[in-house]
């Protein structure tokens, strides 16, 4: 290609000739603007700032290629017929441009999101060689904050959530017989949004004042103060949700409309119904927090008086607008992991799940139920007192479709046929680690309790034991189990096991000891501590520093399984769901033939019972992928 | 358990042929696996009611909120560990070698079952909502002599002030209490939110900008315990930590005397 090609065409080549002209538009729209407005001075690096975190991503999306046949749609041009060139990877160069095919984009999520969570993770690091010993280690009290703050957005916005989209980007085409997904090129664009995300979160250490230090949560009046790193915050997540937006809009339409003939509602697998719930979550969800930090950035830049409470400004209705989506997150959180771990288990226990249609109704429950929560973040807030008591009764009611769930799990596992591979380890170590994080949840429902432990260690244990024991748990489950699809080979079962009791271990002795200095009076979100709590700081930074050391084990076996583990069959695991029955990795769209499901996805043991069915090679007739036959 | 000749097949999946479930061996095993429940559970109640979770009973709410918080627990952790017993019954008793191909019993559910296990929680987590909400109504309750004393939180400190009938109000850096009279805290923040936390006293309310919050108890011992910052309120957010002097009613009385200065006139608060 000639170098002109090279910088017209979508690609890396134009992305670097797109960002500086990217930037020079942010300077220029600023300046101008402020010039015309007789601003003094008339250069401001603020100003600038915010703009540029505007511009320069769009630029570098417009550059990469998620924009040019949109652009040239709408510009009504003629379209130039998809011969599917972009779709699917013959080489590791199209894992790394905008591609079409969802296997490659969900392998594009789970890789970029694996990269914040290890820099996440290197935070959390950070953080507790701080915390070994009261007094100062490593940092000072502004990068601490920094850090923590950093630390959480990237494991919430960078990683869980992101990745189970990943997960479920790259199995729900498949498990529903469909082709791709409803919109392959808003897919790609959903995911090339993320690394914006992310670099303009660790972006923020560089930012004047350093990285933004007013936790994941940014609560004004603070957020509305604090120096430029801040702004960072407000952009990235806009760019964050409108991933998961976009998102989610594709697997609710790809689940309405594109389910192979024969599946109805309820002879979906429960991982389509698991993100079908969420997806319904992030839609309505995602926009609070959305406008929480539009109003954020307006106090900020132009002075409004949102949070302000000099002006006109309400400092407790940030907290409302914000909790309104961060509640549901936490289920965004864990209902796709939910689903991962009935996919786990009824294959490792060769059982049907118990209680299927349950296990979905308990699924819409919980996203009901999870809207009208939001205020247990807010119990010593100073809002109106009164609403502490219905959250607490609505907070209280949620563990009981939660509880549906795992009392169900256990009895898929009674008379089953039990194999204790890898997932089904961390599918049995996440259904005992979120019993108990649960419970830690029952008691923050609790006013009385979480006046004394709010903001206290006991919140911090009870996020970490939902959110890994619970979440990242099951996100190894459900990697280790689609790794022979995904990659054609098989893992290490070994090394899984080992990842597995390291994790399983030295995670307890991480985050059970927070429970107790919480409840005795150690505030979160310090950089310091008093001398009383010492010994148990210690025993945490250690064991969390072992904890960090066995996802070496993890990246290890996937890497050189990756490149070198045993070939791996269609379907290692003997389980029913589409998935399986096409080769490992699958074929470039995914199906010869559009199967047609006559029965429901875990029938085990039932006799002549079948799944799915495959028509002979010859009958190259497509079927149509309608919304699927009503009635069993 | 049944028969168990190895899958032979290769290539694609005939549908498995028809063997027994597997099926617990001995008599009674759910009786058994209950009993170690019990026991288990025994053991662990027994050891989350030793450890001596909080800090000392300083005030009328932390009797409370202690009794609610072992209530609670008693309750948990049968539950947890009636999950882990059935959890590694089951994996023990159903542990299938790895070639071993069957697959397991074909139970769909039981409609009996998800009622009980829906009922119950139910009824669980209802009982302790109102048990909840008795207790909050019964800490917070007003009582009719109370001192107020405005908490004011600013970046990084917390001051004081005790206001006086016909004159100017007490100031103070540290907060100090009679024992025995319910303080009544009217709190305020002069620039972020901040929150005021007492665990020896077990209350908590954030500090808001614009507005005034309030909490409220009654110290019941003397002595010198801790006021932690519970919001993060900046760089200096770890170090926003004080202490709170309880006294007794005549020590307190002589105190607030000695703060307001000159001239005697004007009773406490």
């Amino acid at each position: 290609m000639t170098m002109a090609a090279k910088l017209t065409a979508p690609g890396w080549y134009r992305v670097l000739l797109a960002l500086p002209i990217g930037l020079v538009i942010a300077i220029g729209l600023v300046t101008g603007i402020r010039a015309l407005g007789g601003a003094d001075p008339v250069f401001d690096g603020s100003a600038v700032t915010t703009v540029a975190l505007i511009v320069v991503p769009f630029a570098f999306l417009i550059g990469i290629g998620c924009f040019d046949y949109w652009f040239r749609w709408a510009s009504g041009a003629p379209t130039v017929p998809e011969d599917h060139s972009g779709h699917g990877a013959d080489s590791w160069r199209d894992y790394f441009r905008v591609n079409t095919d969802h296997k490659v984009i969900g392998i594009q999520y789970i890789v970029t999101t694996f990269v914040f969570f290890i820099l996440g993770g290197l935070m959390a690091m950070a953080i507790r060689m701080e915390l070994i010993a009261p007094g100062r280690q490593l940092v000072d009290p502004n990068t601490y904050n920094g850090m923590f703050s950093v630390h959480a957005s990237l494991m919430i916005f960078l990683f869980i959530i992101p990745v189970f989209a990943g997960i479920a980007n790259y199995v729900i085409p498949l498990m529903i017989g469909a082709p791709d997904m409803a919109f392959p090129r808003l897919n790609a664009l959903s995911y090339w949004l993320l690394p914006v995300a992310g670099v303009m979160m660790l972006a923020s250490f560089f930012a004047p004042g350093g990285a933004f230090a007013t936790g994941w949560t940014a609560y004004a009046p603070l957020s509305t103060e604090l120096p430029e790193g801040q702004t960072f915050f407000t952009m990235a997540v806009q760019f964050a949700g409108a991933s998961s937006i976009a998102t989610a809009l594709n697997f609710l339409v790809t689940i309405i409309t594109m389910r192979a003939p024969g599946m109805t509602f309820f002879r979906m697998p429960l991982l389509v119904w698991a993100n079908f719930t969420t997806s319904l979550l992030v839609v309505i969800a995602t926009p609070f927090i959305a406008g929480s930090q539009f109003m954020i950035l307006l106090d900020r830049a132009l002075g409004a008086e949102f949070f302000n409470p000099a002006g006109s400004g309400d400092v407790i209705m940030y907290q409302h607008v914000f909790w309104f989506y961060s509640h549901p997150a936490v289920y965004i959180m864990m209902l796709p992991g939910f689903g991962i771990v009935s996919e786990v288990i009824t294959a490792n226990a060769r059982k049907p799940i118990f209680g299927y249609r349950m296990m979905a109704f308990s699924l819409l429950a919980i996203v009901v139920l999870g809207f009208t929560v939001w205020a247990h973040h807010m119990f010593v807030s100073g809002m109106f007192s009164w609403l502490r008591i219905p959250m607490m009764i609505t907070t209280m009611l949620i563990a009981v479709p939660t509880g549906i769930k795992i009392f169900s799990w256990l009895a898929t596992l009674w008379r089953g046929v039990i194999h204790l591979r890898t997932p089904m380890l961390f599918a049995l170590g996440f259904i005992t680690m979120f019993t108990l994080g649960g419970i830690s949840g029952v008691m923050l429902a609790m006013v009385p309790v979480v006046i004394h432990v709010s903001d206290t260690y006991f919140v911090v244990a009870h996020i970490h034991y939902v959110l890994f024991g619970g979440s990242v748990f099951t996100i190894f489950a459900g990697i280790y189990h689609w790794f022979p699809k995904m990659t054609g080979r098989m893992y290490d079962e070994t090394l899984g096991r080992v990842h597995f009791w390291l994790s399983f271990v030295f995670f307890n002795l991480t985050f059970g000891p927070m429970h107790f200095v919480g409840v005795d009076g150690m505030p979160r979100r310090v950089a310091d501590y008093a001398s009383e709590f010492a010994t148990l700081n210690a025993v945490i930074s250690v064991s969390a520093f072992v904890f960090g050391l066995s996802f070496l084990i993890f990246l290890y076996n996937m890497i050189a399984s990756w490149r070198f583990g045993p070939r791996a069959d269609a379907n290692p695991w003997h389980a029913k769901t589409l998935e399986w029955q096409v080769s490992s990795p699958p074929p470039k769209f995914n199906f010869d033939e559009i199967p047609t499901v006559v029965g429901g996805p875990y029938e085990y043991g039932v006799p002549g019972a079948v799944h799915g069915v495959f028509k002979e090679k010859s009958k190259a007739v497509p079927v149509a992928a309608s919304a699927g036959m009503r009635g069993e | 358990m049944a028969d168990e000749h190895a899958d032979t097949e290769g290539g694609a999946e005939p549908p498995p042929e028809r063997r027994e479930p597997p099926e617990p061996s001995g008599q009674h095993p759910i009786a058994r696996m209950l009993l170690i429940d019990a026991i288990a559970s025994a053991i662990g109640v027994g050891l989350v009611l030793l450890i001596d979770w909080f800090p000392p009973v300083a005030s009328s709410a932390a009797g409370p909120i202690d009794t609610l918080y072992h209530v609670t627990l008693v309750v948990a952790v049968p539950i947890f560990v009636l999950v882990m017993t059935v959890a590694i019954y089951s994996v023990i008793r159903f542990r299938a070698r790895p070639d071993d191909t069957r697959e397991g019993a074909p139970v769909h559910g039981s409609a009996r079952l998800e009622v009980v296990w829906v009922a119950v929680p139910f009824v669980i987590v209802s009982a302790l909502a109102a048990y909840a909400w008795i207790v909050l109504d019964d800490i917070e309750a007003r009582s009719p002599d109370a001192l107020r004393v405005d908490v004011r939180g600013q970046q990084f400190a917390w001051t004081f002030q005790y206001p006086q009938r016909g004159g100017p109000p007490v100031q103070s850096e540290q907060l100090v209490l009679p024992v025995g009279r319910q303080a009544d805290f009217s709190i305020q923040a002069a620039d972020v939110i901040h929150s005021f936390w007492v665990p020896a006293f077990r209350i908590k309310q954030d500090a808001v900008p614009g507005i005034r919050t309030e909490t409220r108890t009654t110290p019941t011992r003397t002595g010198t315990f801790g006021v932690v910052c519970a919001e993060l309120c900046g760089v200096g957010h770890a170090t926003m930590r004080q202490t709170v002097r309880v006294l007794p009613q005549r020590e307190f009385g002589r105190w607030l005397a000695s703060r307001r200065g000159g001239g005697g006139g004007g009773s406490p608060g």
